[in-house]
C-alpha cells in the first residue's frame, strides 16, 4: 500500500467520525419523545400529513400493533413496485418504450427494494422506466430505510423505558425518518453529484457520433437458418439520461445500493469524479454509524453508543486494510506477461480489472468493504473481478450479519440482537443473571435474539446448498472453478443479509434465482424485524435493574472484545467450510 | 384493527409516495437544471454546437494515430452506452489471461520496438466499460507511438496529454488520469488547423 492510500483511507475514516456525534444528536432529537426545536420546526406539516392519513400521532403501539403496521405498510409498498414494472409499457414517463418486467423478476425486485436490499437482476439503463424508477424504487429506497431507522428507534426504546407497554408509534417514526433524516440529506447530496456530473433531467437517450467509426461482427440466422455472420458499423454512441442524481443520493444514504444504471456507481454518470465518490462513501456509513450516537443518548448513557461504534470499528479496519493490499499486490498471474502492476506517480497499478481509472486501487477497496460493511450492496468496482483474498472480505463481511455498521437501523438493531447475546454468554461465565442496559437478560429475550442471529446464516447455508443442487442453480455461473462457488455463495449471502451486491457474473435473471433469492431477502428482512421488535416489547414491559458490583459493564474494552469476539466467531464458525470451498481453494490455487 | 391499520397504510403510502416520488425528483431535477444545468445534462461535448460526446463517457479507439482508452467489456460493441458492464471475469480465469495477452499484442503490433512493461489499465476491462480515462503512464506509453503516426514532435503531444491531464481532486481525492476522447479530439483539432 501506498502513503496515499493511507491518507485516503485516514481522510475518510476521520470525516465519518467527526459527523458521527453532531449527526447523531439530530437524529436524537428528532425521535425524543418530548417536543424539541427540532420536531417544532416541522410540526404543522407533520400534524397536517397525520390528519390526511388518519393516524393519531399520540397513539402508543405495542410491539404486536407496532410490527403489524410495519408488515402491512411494507406489503402494501411491495405489491405497488411489483404493479409498476408489471404496467409500465401503459404508463407514462417511459421514453425508450420499455415493456413490462417479466413476472418472477418482477417480484424479485419487489422484494428486494421493498426489503431494503436492492439486489438487482435487471440493468436499469435497458429495462425500467423513468416511472418505475422514480415512483416504484426510489420511493422504497426512502421507506426501506425508513421503516430501518423506526424499527431500531423502537428497539430502543425497548431498552429506554421501563415498566412499560408500549414501544411508540410506527407512522410518527417512519414519517420523521423520512421527512428529517432522509429527505433533506439526499437533496443535498443530490445537488452535490450533479455539480460533479451526475445527470439529472428527463429527457430521451441522447445519441452522438462517435470520433473513430468502427464495426463489430454479429452472428445471424441466414434465410436458410445457417449461421451467418455479419458486419454491423457503429457510427453513433447512446448517453443514457435520466433522473438519476436523486435516485443515487437516497440509495447511498438509505443502504439501498441500487444502482440507476447496471454498473451502478462505477458509471461515470453515477459516479463521474473522486469527488463525487467521497461524498457517495461518506454517505454508505454516515446514519448507520450516527445512530450508535443516537443509541446512547436515547438509552441516556453515550458511552453505549461508541462502544458499540467501537466494536464495529475494530472489526472494520483490519479488514479494510486486508482487502486493500490484496487488491494493490496485483494479479500474479498477470505479472510474467509483461504487465507492470506497481504503483507509481503515473498509475495507481495493482489489480485493475473492474475498476475505474478514477478511483483506482484503494478507493475501489475503501468502496468494496464499506458497501458490505453496511448493508448497502453498491459498487464502483466489480467484485467477481476482485484477487481471492479482496473478494473473500467484502463476502465475509455481509456474512458477519450486516452488523458491522449494517443497514440504517437494520444494522444496529442486528448488532443489539449480539449484544445482548454477548452478555448472556459473560453471564454463562460468572454464574449471573445477565443484564444490559438496565434491563434482566430472560430465556423470552435471548430466544428472539438468538433468532435474529440466526436467521440470516441459516437462510445462506440452506439457499446456498440448494442452489448447487439443482441444474438451474448452477447454470447461472460465470467463472469456472471455485471462482463459481463464490458466485453461487456470494449471491445468496447477499440476498439473506440484505445486502444487494454481487459477483456480477452470476446470470441470476432467471426465475430459478429470483425466486431463491427473493425468498432469502423476504425472509432475512421480515422475520428478523418480528424477532427484534418482540424482543423489545418484552424488555420495555421489564423494570429497571439497578447496577450493582456483579453487574458487567458494558462500556468497557472489555466488553467491547468480547462482543468483537462473538460476531467473529458466529461468522467464522458458519462459514469457514463455505468460504474454504471458494475464495480460500481459489487462493491456495493462485499460488502455484 | 386490522382495516384501520390498512386504511392508514394505505394513505400514508400515498403521501409518502408523491412527497418521495415526484415532490422530490422534481425539485432535485429542478434545481439542478437552474444550478448546473452542463453537468445535468451530460457534461456533453460540443463542436459547432452539435453535441461529439461527454467528458464523462469514453469512446472506443482503436486506431495508431490515436490514444487508446481501458478495454471495454460492454456488448455488442465496446463502450456500448447504452448498456454498462465489466467483464466479471475472476483473476485466474483463463479467458482473462487470453484477453490481457491479445491486447499486450495487439499494443506492440501498433507500436512495434516498443518493449516497455505495459501499464495493467491499458490491458484490464473496466468496471463500466465506459470509463473516460486511462492513467498517465498508459498515455505515456502510448506518446511515442501517437507522435510518430501524426508526424508530430513528442513534447507536442506530451503539453496536450498535460492539458487534458487532472491530478487528484483536492490535492489528495483519486488518481491522476488523463481523459481519452478530450486528448484525441484536440489532437484533431490541431491537425485540421
Amino acid at each position: 500500500m501506498t502513503a496515499n492510500d493511507y491518507l485516503q483511507l485516514g481522510l475518510y475514516l476521520t470525516v465519518l467520525l467527526l459527523l458521527v456525534k453532531p449527526f447523531g444528536s439530530y437524529m436524537a432529537l428528532v425521535f425524543a419523545e418530548v417536543p424539541n426545536r427540532v420536531t417544532r420546526f416541522g410540526a404543522r406539516a407533520e400534524r397536517g400529513l397525520y390528519r390526511l392519513c388518519g393516524i393519531a400521532p399520540d397513539e402508543d403501539m405495542d410491539w404486536k400493533r407496532y410490527a403489524l403496521a410495519m408488515l402491512l405498510f411494507n406489503l402494501l409498498g411491495l405489491l405497488t413496485v411489483y404493479a409498476l414494472q408489471r404496467l409500465q409499457q401503459w404508463l407514462p414517463l417511459n421514453p425508450q418504450h420499455f415493456g413490462a418486467v417479466s413476472a418472477d423478476s418482477a417480484m424479485n425486485t419487489a422484494i428486494s427494494f421493498a426489503s431494503n436490499t436492492n439486489w438487482q437482476g435487471y440493468g436499469g439503463e435497458s429495462t425500467m422506466s423513468y416511472l418505475t424508477q422514480m415512483l416504484g424504487l426510489a420511493v422504497q429506497n426512502f421507506l426501506s430505510a425508513a421503516t430501518g431507522i423506526a424499527v431500531l428507534v423502537a428497539v430502543i426504546r425497548g431498552f429506554a423505558r421501563r415498566s412499560a407497554k408500549g414501544l411508540g408509534n410506527f407512522w410518527v417514526d417512519l414519517t420523521r425518518s423520512t421527512l428529517y433524516v432522509l429527505l433533506p440529506l439526499s437533496l443535498l447530496l443530490s445537488l452535490l453529484l450533479v455539480s460533479q456530473g451526475v445527470v439529472q433531467n428527463f429527457r430521451p437517450y441522447a445519441d452522438v457520433p462517435v470520433v473513430q467509426a468502427s464495426s463489430y461482427t454479429e452472428t445471424v440466422k441466414d434465410a436458410a437458418g445457417h449461421d451467418a455472420t455479419r458486419i454491423v458499423p457503429v457510427s453513433m454512441q447512446t448517453l443514457p439520461m435520466g433522473p438519476a442524481a436523486s435516485q443515487i443520493a437516497i440509495k447511498q444514504l438509505g443502504t439501498n445500493g441500487g444502482g440507476f444504471f447496471n454498473v451502478n456507481s462505477a458509471h461515470p454518470f453515477e459516479n463521474p469524479t473522486p469527488l463525487s465518490n467521497f461524498a457517495e462513501l461518506l454517505a454508505i456509513l454516515l446514519i448507520p454509524a450516527a445512530l450508535c450516537h443516537t443509541f446512547g443518548a436515547m438509552v441516556g448513557d453515550r458511552r453505549q453508543g461508541w462502544s458499540l461504534l467501537a466494536v464495529m470499528l475494530v472489526i472494520f479496519i483490519p479488514l479494510l486494510l486486508v482487502c486493500t493490499a490484496a487488491e494493490q499486490a496485483g494479479n500474479p498471474l498477470l505479472a510474467h506477461l509483461g504487465v507492470d502492476q506497481h504503483a507509481s506517480v503515473l498509475q495507481a497499478g495493482g489489480n485493475m480489472e473492474g475498476k475505474e481509472t478514477r478511483f483506482g486501487i484503494v478507493n475501489s477497496t475503501l468502496w468494496a468493504t464499506a458497501t458490505t460493511a453496511a448493508s448497502n450492496g453498491s459498487v464502483n468496482a466489480m467484485h467477481d473481478s476482485f484477487t481471492p483474498l479482496g473478494g473473500l472480505v467484502p463476502m465475509w463481511l455481509i456474512q458477519l450479519g450486516e452488523v458491522i455498521f449494517g443497514g440504517v437501523g437494520s444494522g444496529l438493531y442486528g448488532m443489539l440482537a449480539f449484544a445482548v447475546v454477548a452478555v448472556f454468554i459473560a453471564g454463562l461465565m460468572v454464574g449471573r443473571t445477565p443484564e444490559y442496559l438496565g434491563k434482566k437478560i430472560e430465556a423470552y429475550e435471548m430466544k428472539m435474539a438468538s433468532l435474529a442471529v440466526l436467521i440470516p446464516p441459516a437462510l445462506v447455508v440452506i439457499g446456498t446448498a440448494i442452489a448447487v443442487m439443482v441444474p438451474a442453480g448452477v447454470a447461472g455461473i460465470a467463472n469456472p472453478g471455485a471462482h463459481g462457488f463464490s458466485e453461487m455463495l456470494y449471491a445468496v449471502s447477499s440476498a439473506s443479509n440484505n445486502n444487494g451486491s454481487a459477483f456480477g457474473g452470476l446470470s441470476a435473471n432467471t426465475p430459478f434465482w429470483n425466486v431463491l433469492l427473493g425468498v432469502c431477502m423476504f425472509l432475512a428482512r421480515f422475520l428478523l424485524i418480528v424477532a427484534m421488535l418482540a424482543m423489545a416489547g418484552a424488555l420495555a414491559a421489564k423494570r429497571h435493574v439497578p447496577e450493582s458490583a456483579g453487574t458487567l459493564p458494558t462500556h468497557t474494552p472489555l466488553f467491547i472484545t468480547l462482543l468483537a469476539c462473538v460476531v467473529i466467531v458466529v461468522g467464522a464458525l458458519t462459514f469457514l467450510p463455505a468460504l474454504a470451498l471458494g475464495p480460500i481453494a481459489e487462493f491456495l490455487m493462485s499460488m502455484h | 384493527m386490522m382495516s384501520k391499520l390498512l386504511r392508514q397504510s394505505f394513505l400514508l403510502l400515498l403521501v409518502m409516495t408523491v412527497i418521495t416520488g415526484a415532490i422530490y425528483p422534481l425539485a432535485a431535477t429542478a434545481l439542478a437544471q437552474l444550478v448546473f444545468p452542463h453537468q445535468a445534462n451530460g457534461s456533453l461535448i460540443e463542436v459547432n454546437g452539435k453535441a461529439v460526446g461527454s467528458t464523462l463517457i469514453g469512446q472506443e479507439f482503436s486506431d495508431p494515430k490515436y490514444f487508446w482508452g481501458r478495454p471495454s467489456a460492454t456488448s455488442p460493441d465496446p463502450y456500448n452506452g447504452g448498456s454498462s458492464s465489466g467483464s466479471n471475469l475472476g483473476p485466474a480465469n483463463q479467458a482473462l489471461i487470453d484477453a490481457v495477452k491479445q491486447r499486450i499484442a495487439a499494443l506492440r503490433a501498433a507500436d512495434p520496438g516498443n518493449n516497455a512493461p505495459v501499464p495493467v489499465d491499458l490491458v484490464t476491462a473496466s468496471a463500466s466499460g465506459l470509463d473516460p480515462q486511462i492513467s498517465p503512464a498508459a498515455a505515456r506509453y502510448q506518446l511515442a507511438r501517437v507522435a510518430r503516426v501524426r508526424a508530430l514532435p513528442v513534447a507536442k503531444v506530451l503539453a496536450l496529454v498535460a492539458a487534458n491531464t487532472s491530478g487528484r481532486q483536492l490535492g489528495v481525492l483519486g488518481e491522476p488520469r488523463v481523459n481519452v476522447l478530450k486528448l484525441n479530439l484536440a489532437l484533431d483539432a490541431l491537425q485540421k488547423r
